[in-house]
């Protein structure tokens, strides 16, 4: 019942994804999304946006009754693929991100982490690459 | 059919057997013998396990990682104070009084169990109204962004459909499908249910006017006349799909009655914490959950001093911990529990509650309570189901985002930049936000430090896979929660999976 909502939705957000980016943009260009898929474009607003609700805005995680980890010089992003699968499928709690971001949306963010916070890998991801570890 | 099996039927037919799991208060027969349970989690499952459990004989503990009962059952009240994720804290400067519920907020009538401990627990009850007609759909693509009223909405939808349907009904086009005879019932159903006119046509006239309201209601003396307003166009209406949110009475889930606790969702923790508040052990981190064939320790830390170790055992463990933080624990289960365990990703969630100088809502717009519905990244406002008609300030629920990019992109600000926009996106429904407006309090719940998340948002895939795994009994543990329910999110799943549980669990010790 939950995913047919879901398809529902993405149908809708299809169509008028594009629409709605601009409505509440008023004070500081913040992006608002009008559907269930992100509309943030760059690697910078889809980490600001999305991202940081969990591993905050430093990217340094966060310790509750369980924790959140920081993504600070994290040598687990070394591997590309690895941040790729993870921003696609999630993992444990953590939602996948897979139908709500396009290939390239993807790579954005995993190219942005991948050089900031600490975090200094050259080789870029690709478009292609996130199509691929789709499966 | 005989017996028992024809009563039943008469029964259900009738509508008078309940549809519901519960079958009332749980009955556990026999003596436990001294055996002990420790429960982790002092939400609505873990103190519907421990109400029951001590009840039944049976020596119980709790450890809770805040310093309250309750969970997710949860009132904002001005007064109080909330630290999330990140050190962000937030001071409710709410009038004594108002307050908003965070998280759970409405009680469908066919939540058997979870009413029933009201019920049992001395919880008051009143009306959470789901449907308002008075209330506004908006969307900023459509009717030149002006909000509609829910009822003009729905009578035009619906009256317009009717039209269509009548008209190929009379062109003969459904002769293969509905005999003549039953052509013209339908006619007449349609007129009645459509709001229609003596030739099938949904107009503007006092017909359509008695569904979707007045441009001018009827009064008293020289001016009593009432006056029709225009239908909003059927093209307008579809295109817009506005039309979803009518889903949103329609829905099971959502259907009239609901109810919410007198004076905020967690009465119902209070209450239960008054009969088991003294099993509880507060600020109790846990660490480690281990087992052997002999019992169940537990490893916590008190949270003001984390650097030291303590440990609790007991024959059995009953653990309500969300799965977004058991699965980061190291937890003795089989390999079975475990993936099934790491299964279920958490669903981001937020609400802003916000208090204006007076309840302009009712005073000038007449909409008392109910919930009004948006395209604009708040996505609902409801209006406080409580103290009506009354003058001075109000509280509503300014914003209500579940799942979906909105909810991530909420959660990422600010608690004081939700509050902001949350006022900016709703004065484009309700202008009187920019001159009313006070202050507010917004509660993101991936960044909840006690849960990490809404609920447990399982998928079809994953719950064919893992969901059985997930409630058997693994050795001497058995989780509990609205993730152990086929009621994602609902308070009734949380108080279901934890019954189900201590049956099973009991039977178990009854046996050995």
């Amino acid at each position: 019942m939950r995913a047919k909502t879901k398809v529902a939705f993405m149908k809708i957000a299809a169509v008028m994804s594009l629409a709605l980016s601009t409505a509440a943009s008023a004070q500081d260009n913040r992006t608002f999304s009008s559907g269930y898929r992100f509309v943030e474009m760059t690697g910078e607003e889809l980490f600001g946006n999305v991202c940081q609700g969990c591993h905050m805005p430093d990217a340094a995680g966060a310790i509750g009754a369980g924790s959140y980890p920081s993504l600070v010089g994290n040598r687990n992003l070394e591997a590309s693929g690895y941040a790729v699968y993870l921003v696609i499928n999630g993992r444990r709690g953590m939602p996948g991100f897979g139908d709500m971001m396009t290939d390239g949306q993807v790579a954005a963010v995993v190219n942005y982490l991948r050089t900031h916070f600490g975090n200094n890998y050259q080789d870029v991801v690709t478009a292609r690459d996130v199509r691929d570890a789709r499966r | 059919m005989a017996g028992s099996a024809a009563m039943y039927h008469a029964m259900t037919s009738l509508g008078f057997a309940s549809a519901s799991p519960y079958k009332g208060a749980i009955k556990l027969n026999g003596d436990p013998r001294g055996a002990s349970v420790l429960i982790l989690g002092a939400g609505l499952a873990g103190m519907t396990a421990a109400l029951e459990l001590r009840n039944a004989g049976y020596k119980v503990q709790i450890l809770e990682f805040n310093d309250r009962a309750g969970g997710r059952n949860w009132t904002l009240r001005g007064g109080d104070s909330f630290t999330e994720l990140g050190g962000f804290k937030q001071a409710c400067e709410f009038e004594s009084g108002l307050y908003i519920n965070p998280g759970p907020w409405r009680i469908p009538y066919h939540h058997r169990a979870l009413l029933d401990y009201c019920k049992r627990l001395g919880v008051s009850l009143e009306p959470f109204i789901q449907l308002n007609y008075n209330a506004l759909i908006h969307s900023s693509r459509a009717f030149g962004g002006a909000p509609q009223r829910i009822r003009a909405i729905k009578a035009d939808f619906q009256g317009q459909v009717s039209e269509l349907l009548a008209k190929v009904t009379q062109q003969g086009k459904l002769d293969e499908a509905v005999t003549r005879e039953d052509q013209e019932v339908l006619l007449q159903a349609l007129r009645s249910w459509g709001a229609l006119d003596r030739d099938y046509k949904y107009k503007a006239n006092l017909i359509s006017a008695g569904f979707r309201g007045y441009a001018r209601d009827p009064g008293g003396g020289l001016d009593a006349i009432p006056l029709s307003g225009d239908p909003l166009a059927l093209s307008e209406i579809l295109k817009s799909r506005v039309w979803r949110y009518l889903q949103n009475f329609a829905n099971y889930n959502f259907q009239t009655t609901m109810f919410q606790p007198v004076g905020g969702m967690d009465m119902i923790g209070k209450a239960f914490a008054k009969e088991v508040g003294g099993l509880i052990r507060y600020n109790a981190k846990v660490t480690r959950i281990q087992q052997d064939d002999r019992g169940v320790t537990v490893s916590y830390v008190d949270t003001a001093h984390p650097a030291t170790v303590q440990l609790a055992k007991a024959d059995w463990c009953i653990c309500t911990i969300p799965l977004s933080i058991l699965s980061q624990l190291p937890v003795d289960v089989s390999a079975a529990m475990k993936a099934a365990i790491d299964a279920v990703p958490y669903a981001g969630s937020v609400k802003v509650g916000l208090q204006f100088k007076r309840r302009f809502w009712e005073e000038d717009e007449a909409i008392y309570g109910g919930i009004s519905y948006t395209d604009l990244p708040i996505r609902q406002i409801a209006y406080p189901d409580t103290g009506f008609n009354r003058s001075g300030r109000g509280v509503l629920l300014g914003a209500y985002l579940f799942d979906g990019a909105n909810a991530y992109e909420f959660t990422a600000m600010t608690p004081a930049e939700r509050v902001a926009r949350t006022v900016e996106f709703g004065a484009m429904i309700h202008p009187q936000y920019r001159d009313e407006f006070e202050n507010g309090v917004a509660v993101a719940w991936h960044r909840v430090p006690f849960v990490l998340g809404c609920s447990g948002d399982w998928s079809e895939e994953a719950r064919a896979a893992h969901y059985r795994n997930l409630c058997q009994i693994d050795g001497r543990i058995a989780l509990a929660g609205e993730h152990a329910s086929a009621l994602p999110a609902w308070q009734e799943g949380a108080i279901l999976s934890a019954l189900d549980a201590i049956a099973r669990l009991h039977d178990r010790v009854m046996r050995t």
